[in-house]
């Protein structure tokens, strides 16, 4: 089976800089799989997800997407990811469906199957009350929810989450948490990224830390957190990255 | 096209919904080209049409003193207000500081004395030839005290020019007078009969003003015909609060990061900001030029005749609305925050227009600036629209304004790709 990625040495090194943000890596996440990645600050986290999702070039390596090499097919493999960046991406000055319409379209999808998600999706993050009120007006937590819904509007077979959950409340996390699981369920590949690493122990069955450009450990979490005799996530991190304070640069 | 569709539909969302920028757009022209037309006008009034109400202080009793009294009077541009001779000097600088009037004219004492000695000895040298006229005392003139205009310092140099100009005639008149009398009386040893001497005097040569235009209309420009064109580019280019501070805020916000994630080019998201801002800009144009045709009657100011070629007035407002759009694209490209945007934006686009000409005419402009303003966009477009509204040009008659704005549209174009290219959008 084609793994959804499969990135073979790469390294990365930004314009102007003399050290390498990414060295060397390697990664291989099946279909289906729940995969979370994880490091310190300025460990090459977010680099390595624009890598994956087409925003950055790079020249060292491989990096396949379904078997489809990124930099070769854009067009093809964006339609195959969803993406939920950090910063709440969206129009502030619209309501949640004009933004699904808009963000729907530019998908792929049209008119049709755009409506007939709308409503699906609106149901599922618990919107429909709020579908014609401007976003900027919504708490973290429904901006959150738009966020997530707007990057699954196309149904991808994958989809990249920055920090899906940062600044919510319980409430809203959970339903977050859920509706992922419910979506993996259905056969979407996710990779997560994020500080919450409770969050991560129940959310993701394989992970990958990070640091110092390199990935130091990778595999199931069970297996990971039995070989370092580690219980929490949170413990395992501490002891493969250093308690050092990683303020990045500044 | 469904894609391009859904993002005009999405730009033209976010832009109704921002108040601010629509007042900027709409609003604000819409004032400027009131209230300056308004101004204008009733300048062009004051001068054409009213008389300047001046202050008078005769101290020449003299019949060629009163004679330039009824001369300034009958001008037509002067609305005496005759002072008491005993008034002095610095009475009357008072009244002009506390502007009770901001002109006043002083003659002096001796002015009629000069006058008739001028005329004495004008004549004694014009007939010496022909007469036994001996030397006499008027060949030594005395020393000739100025006509005194005292002006409020807010008094522009324009107006002072008008004034200045008034006076001479009047005066000219009055000495030319009272030469021909001498000189008259000098051959015939009589007076000059009134009849004659009004003859002699009066100019019969009419003065009839013609604007020159390419139609041979005969309508004479106004202050609409001029302000509604210029302040209709001006709200064309202040588009760039809306459109730039709109990109600036995609790009913050994360939404183009999110686009380029999207298997749709993100060509397709700068084309509908041209298309949908480039609609507005004409929007824009239909509106202001329909209060010049409908609302400016109403208020007392005159109507805006539109060309009689209204295809070029099409494409001239289309290709002045891109070059517009293709401008605000290039500073909410390159700047990095909104504040950027809007102060950019905004000083740029009052620069343009002030070397451009619309603040100020271009033909008045000194030569070093005649260079600079043809790297004005605005100046091509105001001369394309001076073309059709005040030349009564065809769309022939635009391209030499025509080709180099499109060249600076295009221009706008490249460095909006390199932009793009450069914060690594494309």
């Amino acid at each position: 089976m084609t793994p959804a990625i499969q990135i073979e040495n790469l390294s990365f090194t930004y314009k102007g800089n003399t050290q390498k943000t990414l060295d060397q890596i390697h990664l291989n996440v099946s279909e289906g799989e729940r995969y979370g990645i994880f490091g310190p600050n300025g460990a090459g986290k977010t680099t390595l997800i624009n890598i994956m999702t087409g925003l950055l070039s790079y020249t060292g390596g491989s990096v396949k997407i379904f078997g489809k090499e990124v930099t070769a097919n854009r067009k093809s493999v964006k339609s195959l990811f969803g993406f939920v960046p950090q910063d709440f991406s969206f129009y502030n000055e619209l309501t949640p469906v004009e933004n699904m319409e808009f963000f729907g379209a530019w998908s792929g999808l049209d008119k049709k199957k755009i409506g007939q998600k709308i409503n699906e999706l609106l149901e599922m993050m618990h919107l429909q009350d709020v579908r014609n009120k401007p976003v900027g007006k919504f708490s973290g937590g429904m901006k959150r929810r738009v966020n997530l819904a707007i990057a699954v509007i196309h149904e991808p077979r994958l989809l990249f989450l920055d920090e899906p959950t940062v600044g919510v409340d319980v409430q809203s996390r959970h339903a977050i948490i859920e509706y992922l699981k419910k979506l993996n369920e259905k056969g979407t590949t996710l990779v997560y990224t994020s500080h919450q690493l409770n969050e991560a122990e129940d959310l993701c069955n394989k992970i990958a830390l990070i640091d110092q450009s390199k990935i130091i450990g990778s595999g199931p979490l069970v297996e990971l957190l039995k070989r370092h005799h580690k219980y929490k996530l949170e413990d395992l991190f501490l002891e493969l990255t250093g308690r050092a304070y990683r303020d990045g640069g500044v | 096209m469904y894609k391009l569709w859904s993002t005009i539909v999405k730009d033209i969302r976010v832009m109704l919904r921002d108040k601010v920028g629509l007042v900027l757009m709409f609003l604000m022209p819409i004032v400027l080209a009131i209230v300056i037309a308004s101004v204008q006008n009733s300048t062009f009034e004051l001068v054409n049409d009213n008389k300047i109400p001046v202050l008078l202080l005769n101290k020449d009793t003299a019949e060629p003193a009163q004679q330039l009294e009824i001369a300034l009077g009958k001008g037509g541009s002067f609305e005496i207000h005759k002072i008491s001779g005993t008034t002095n000097e610095e009475s009357l600088r008072g009244r002009i500081n506390t502007k009770d009037a901001l002109v006043a004219i002083v003659i002096p004492e001796d002015y009629s004395k000069n006058v008739l000695q001028k005329a004495a000895t004008i004549t004694a040298e014009a007939l010496k030839e022909i007469t036994d006229a001996k030397e006499t005392s008027a060949n030594k003139m005395d020393t000739v005290l100025p006509v005194q205009i005292f002006y409020h310092p807010v008094l522009q140099q324009a107006f002072r020019s008008s004034i200045d100009g008034m006076l001479q005639s009047a005066l000219q008149f009055i000495q030319t007078k009272y030469i021909v009398r001498d000189v008259y009386h000098a051959i015939n040893e009589e007076y000059i009969p009134t009849a004659l001497e009004e003859q002699i005097i009066q100019n019969q040569t009419p003065v009839r003003e013609v604007a020159v235009s390419k139609n041979e209309g005969r309508q004479l420009p106004n202050a609409t015909q001029h302000n509604i064109p210029a302040w209709t580019l001006f709200a064309m280019f202040f588009i760039v609060i809306s459109l730039g501070s709109s990109i600036v805020r995609e790009k913050l916000n994360g939404s183009f990061i999110r686009l380029r994630t999207l298997p749709t080019h993100f060509g397709i998201a700068i084309l509908s900001k041209q298309i949908t801002y480039v609609l507005v800009t004409q929007l824009q144009a239909a509106v202001i030029f329909s209060i010049g045709i409908l609302a400016f009657p109403l208020m007392g100011l005159p109507a805006l005749n539109l060309p009689a070629d209204i295809f070029a007035l099409a494409m001239v407002t289309f290709v002045c609305g891109w070059c517009a759009a293709g401008f605000a694209l290039c500073i909410g490209i390159f700047s990095n925050t909104q504040e950027q945007a809007n102060g950019a934006g905004a000083v740029s686009v009052v620069l343009l227009a002030a070397i451009g000409g619309l603040l100020v005419p271009s033909f008045v402009m000194p030569p070093s600036f005649q260079l600079i303003m043809k790297f004005s966009p605005l100046h091509w477009c105001l001369e394309a629209y001076y073309n059709l509204f005040l030349e009564g040009g065809k769309l022939g008659d635009t391209w030499s304004n025509m080709i180099p704005l499109l060249v600076i549209t295009v221009l706008f174009q490249i460095f909006a790709f390199y932009g793009l290219k450069r914060k690594n959008l494309i």
